[in-house]
């Protein structure tokens, strides 16, 4: 969106084009198909027929560049973490981030010198789903939080008590 | 196939410079310093009544803060003869050990990985660099000097504070 976000008023128009954006974009998150630890498991579990992703729209796709979502299943090591954060990077806009599993949020039982404590020290992170490992079902969860929480987004309307620019240079 | 190991074969050959260790009694085991290391693995090799053609494991031990304070502790398996045995080898501070990697190529992996983790230095190794920890890590985790938290950094806030090591190479 750019030069669009978060410019124009609160009005009905605009909440509307808003909610189609978002609905849109909820619609259609696709994850990096990405997984570090046994979380991971879960995950597919997760993606496959049996609890079946697809009906939310969720698709996995191979490649960060393809991605609106990364799952981070599993323990981040402070060797994994730059791998992690380029994966990020990598994304476009808009993305998020789901944190899957203790580990990912925490650390977890790994309090130790490898390990990130927390993956919010690298990426920040929309939603953090609970577990050691979190049941596909918690991982279904996690990505309905995630949509009730685009819906909310402002794509083109101001943030609340922010004054409007009125900038735009028409050449 | 059923045949007990004949330990004695091996210390009559090296007579004292390898004794056994009778604290043990899951497998024979027998104690060697590092300059016999080199000889007594190559002698288990290739003895046509011993034949250990396979390298198990290599480990690390840390007895902080006793003194010698390293060991390192080799488990071998002779395939034809369903033998095992555990080699043991007492390092000093710093720790120095001969390569095995000549014998066995399999340990090199195995000797980088005590390397990694207790900074043991293998004398002549191939490549001796870092296996799990990233290149740039600092002090050896499996020491027992070494907090478990390891040091505090942006990743870690809850480690330990980073106190001057004068012997942290």
């Amino acid at each position: 969106m750019g030069i669009l976000t978060n410019r124009f008023q609160d009005n009905i128009f605009f909440a509307s084009v808003d909610n189609v954006i978002n609905w849109s974009r909820k619609s259609s998150l696709w994850p990096e198909t990405f997984g570090i630890a046994c979380c991971a498991i879960e995950m597919i579990s997760a993606g496959c027929a049996r609890y079946d992703l697809d009906r939310f729209g969720v698709v996995f796709r191979p490649s960060p560049r393809q991605s609106d979502v990364m799952i981070i299943a599993g323990t981040v090591t402070k060797k994994m973490a730059p791998i992690v954060r380029r994966l990020y990077d990598q994304m476009p806009e808009p993305r998020y981030v789901i944190a899957m599993g203790t580990c990912a949020i925490s650390g977890g039982v790994y309090n130790t010198y490898a390990v990130v404590q927390g993956s919010d020290l690298i990426v920040p992170v929309d939603i953090h789903v609970a577990g050691c490992p979190p049941r596909p079902e918690a991982l279904l969860h996690g990505f309905v939080l995630l949509q009730e929480k685009i819906m909310k987004e402002r794509v083109l309307r101001a943030e609340p008590n922010t004054k409007i620019e009125e900038t735009v240079d028409h050449g | 196939m059923d045949d007990v190991l004949p330990l004695s074969r091996i210390i009559d050959h090296f007579e004292d410079r390898v004794t056994v260790d009778e604290t043990v009694s899951d497998m024979p085991c027998v104690v060697v310093g590092p300059d016999d290391l080199v000889a007594l693995c190559t002698f288990l090799r290739d003895d046509d009544l011993l034949q250990f053609n396979f390298m198990a494991d290599i480990c690390g031990v840390d007895f902080y803060p006793d003194s010698p304070r390293f060991q390192l502790v080799y488990h071998l398996y002779s395939i034809p003869f369903g033998w095992r045995i555990r080699i043991k080898c007492l390092l000093a501070d710093p720790p120095l050990a001969p390569t095995i990697t000549d014998i066995w190529t399999t340990a090199n992996w195995h000797e980088r990985e005590a390397y990694d983790m207790y900074g043991i230095v293998f004398e002549g190794h191939p490549d001796l660099r870092r296996i799990y920890m990233w290149e740039e890590f600092e002090g050896w985790p499996m020491r027992k000097d070494f907090p478990l938290r390891g040091y505090k950094d942006a990743y870690n806030p809850f480690g330990d504070e980073k106190k001057d090591q004068g012997d942290a190479s």
